[in-house]
C-alpha cells in the first residue's frame, strides 16, 4: 500500500470538557480530494485547523507523508514536536480561509511574494514571476497592483487561493472558502478549485457547504457528526444512498434551505 | 526710586537667549527620552505578547513603573543606582527616567494595537509558514502601529511637559535654568512666563504635528 499524504491517528481534540473530535481515524491518499461536511459544531473546521497547526492536539498522531507533525521521533520514541519540525513538515501545507485573510496592507502581489521571499528565500524577481503567473492562474493578472479593500470578495478569496499556492504545497486545505462571498461570486472561486484539480497533483480536503460542489468534485465524502465520521465514501454512495440515518437527516436539511 | 514693573522688555532681551539655550536640552531630553520609551514600550509589549512565560512579570514591572511618580523614580536612578555603583549623569539619568516611565505606558498602547489585529492575520501568517520575526515585523506591526500613532503622540507631548521635571536633579533644562536666572536677578516674572509660553507653543505645534501624520496613515490604511 502507498503511504497516505495525510493521516489521522486516534487524534483527539478537546475544548474544556467538550471532546470536538474523538479518536479520529482518517487517511488521505496522494492527490485524492476529499470533501468534509457535517453539521456546524461536528468538528468538520477542527480538522482542517490542526492539520496546519493552528490548533494543538490532545492525543493520537497526524502524519503528513509518513512523517509525524505533531510529533517527532527522539530515540526511537514519538515525542511532541518542538517549533522547528512543526516548521519543517508544516511547509507541505497550505491553507485558503473562510474570511481570506488576505494582509490588507499589501498588494496582491505583494501578498503571494511575502512567504516565498521570506521564508523560501527566492530573489524578488523570481517570487513575483511566480506570483505573477499564480494571478495569471486565478484570473486575476490586472489586478496584482490592487489592495485587498480594492478587490470583490470573490477576487480577494481567490488572490488568497494563489498565496497559498505559490508556497508550493503539497496538501491544500479549504475552509468553508466561499460561505461569506455573495452568492453571484461563488462560481468564481469554484471554478478556480475546480482548475486546481485538474492542473495539479494536490490533495485537497476541504471543509464545504456546497454539496452540488463536493457531489461534482470530491474522490470521497465524509460526514462529520459529533467529532466522528458517522459516514463517509463515494459522493454518489454518500449523496445517491446514505446509509446512516444521521447522513440522511442532514441532507434532507440542507437540500430543503438550498 | 524706579517703580518696579510688572514686564520688563530690555531683561526678556537679556534673558531669551540662555532660555533658548536651554530649550535645546529640554527638546533633546523629550526626543531622546521618547525615542527610549517607544523603544522600551515595544520590546515589552511584544515579550508579554510572544513569551508566555514573561507575560505576567513584564504586566507587574509596567504596573510597578506606572505607579510610582517620575519624581521618585528620576531620584531613584540619580541619588540610589550610584549606591550599587552605577553612577549617571544628571541627563542621562534623567532621560533613562523618562523613557522608562513612559515606555510603560506607551507599553500599554502598542499592546491595544498588538491585539486589535485580526487573529485570522497570525493564522494566515502561520499556514504561510512564516518566521515570528518576520510575522511581527512585516504583518503584525505594520497593522497595529498606524492606529496607536495619536495615542503615542499624547504620550510625547505628555512627556514633554514633565521634562521640568528633570530640574530636580540639576538638569540644565528650561526650567532649572529659569529658576537660576529668577534667583540671580529676583525677578521670576519674565523666565517663568516665557518657558511657559514655550511650553504651549511647542505642545500646539507638535499636537498639530501628530494630527498630520494621522491624517497620512488613515489615508494610507483606506487605500
Amino acid at each position: 500500500m502507498t503511504m497516505p499524504m495525510v493521516r489521522f491517528d486516534k487524534v483527539t481534540k478537546r475544548y474544556g470538557p467538550l471532546t470536538v473530535l474523538d479518536q479520529l481515524d482518517l487517511d488521505v491518499a496522494r492527490g485524492e480530494k476529499v470533501a468534509i461536511i457535517g453539521p456546524s459544531g461536528s468538528g468538520k473546521t477542527t480538522v482542517l485547523r490542526m492539520i496546519m497547526t493552528l490548533e494543538r492536539i490532545d492525543d493520537g498522531v497526524i502524519y503528513v507523508e509518513g512523517e509525524p507533525l505533531t510529533h517527532m521521533t527522539r530515540n526511537g520514541r514519538l515525542v511532541p514536536a518542538d517549533a522547528r519540525h512543526i516548521r519543517q513538515v508544516r511547509a507541505k501545507i497550505g491553507m485558503v480561509f473562510q474570511h481570506f485573510n488576505l494582509f490588507p496592507h499589501m498588494t496582491a502581489l505583494a501578498n503571494c511574494t511575502e512567504a516565498p521571499m521570506t521564508v523560501l528565500r527566492l530573489k524578488r524577481k523570481e517570487a513575483e514571476e511566480r506570483a505573477g503567473d499564480l494571478l495569471a492562474m486565478v484570473g486575476l493578472a490586472d489586478k496584482r497592483g490592487h489592495y485587498p479593500s480594492q478587490l470583490s470578495g470573490g477576487q480577494q478569496q481567490r488572490v488568497a487561493i494563489a498565496r497559498a499556492l505559490a508556497m508550493r504545497p503539497k496538501v491544500m486545505l479549504f475552509d468553508e472558502v466561499t460561505s461569506a462571498l455573495d452568492p453571484e461570486l461563488v462560481g468564481e472561486v469554484l471554478n478556480v478549485i475546480r482548475k486546481l484539480g485538474a492542473e495539479h497533483d494536490l490533495t485537497m480536503l476541504m471543509v464545504t457547504h456546497q454539496m452540488g460542489f463536493a457531489k461534482e468534485f470530491a474522490d470521497r465524502v465524509c460526514f462529520f457528526y459529533q467529532g466522528r465520521i458517522a459516514e463517509q465514501g463515494s459522493p454518489s454512495e454518500l449523496f445517491g444512498a446514505p446509509k446512516n440515518d444521521r447522513t440522511r437527516q442532514f441532507l434532507r436539511a440542507v437540500l430543503e434551505a438550498g | 526710586m524706579e517703580t518696579e514693573t510688572l514686564w520688563d522688555w530690555s531683561y526678556v532681551a537679556e534673558i531669551l537667549p540662555i532660555l533658548a539655550g536651554a530649550a535645546v536640552v529640554t527638546i533633546e531630553a523629550t526626543l531622546i527620552g521618547f525615542a527610549l520609551a517607544a523603544v522600551i514600550g515595544l520590546v515589552l509589549a511584544i515579550l508579554r505578547f510572544a513569551v508566555p512565560a514573561l507575560s505576567w512579570p513584564v504586566a507587574a514591572l509596567v504596573e510597578f513603573i506606572r505607579s510610582t511618580p517620575l519624581l521618585i523614580q528620576i531620584f531613584f536612578l540619580f541619588f540610589v543606582f550610584p549606591e550599587f555603583g552605577i553612577v549617571l549623569d544628571a541627563f542621562t539619568a534623567g532621560v533613562l527616567a523618562l523613557g522608562l516611565h513612559y515606555g510603560a505606558y506607551c507599553s500599554e498602547v502598542y499592546r491595544a494595537g498588538l491585539e486589535a489585529v485580526p487573529r485570522g492575520q497570525w493564522e494566515a501568517a502561520i499556514a504561510l509558514n512564516l518566521g515570528q520575526t518576520t510575522t511581527f515585523r512585516d504583518i503584525i506591526l505594520p497593522q497595529a502601529l498606524p492606529p496607536i500613532v495619536p495615542a503615542l503622540g499624547n504620550y510625547l507631548v505628555a512627556l514633554f511637559k514633565e521634562t521640568p521635571l528633570l530640574s530636580a536633579i540639576a538638569v540644565l533644562e528650561l526650567m532649572q535654568t529659569a529658576k537660576i536666572l529668577g534667583s540671580e536677578t529676583f525677578r521670576y516674572n519674565e523666565p517663568i512666563t516665557l518657558v511657559g509660553l514655550f511650553f504651549l507653543a511647542m505642545s500646539l505645534v507638535s499636537a498639530a504635528a501628530i494630527r498630520l501624520v494621522e491624517r497620512y496613515l488613515k489615508r494610507r490604511v483606506a487605500r
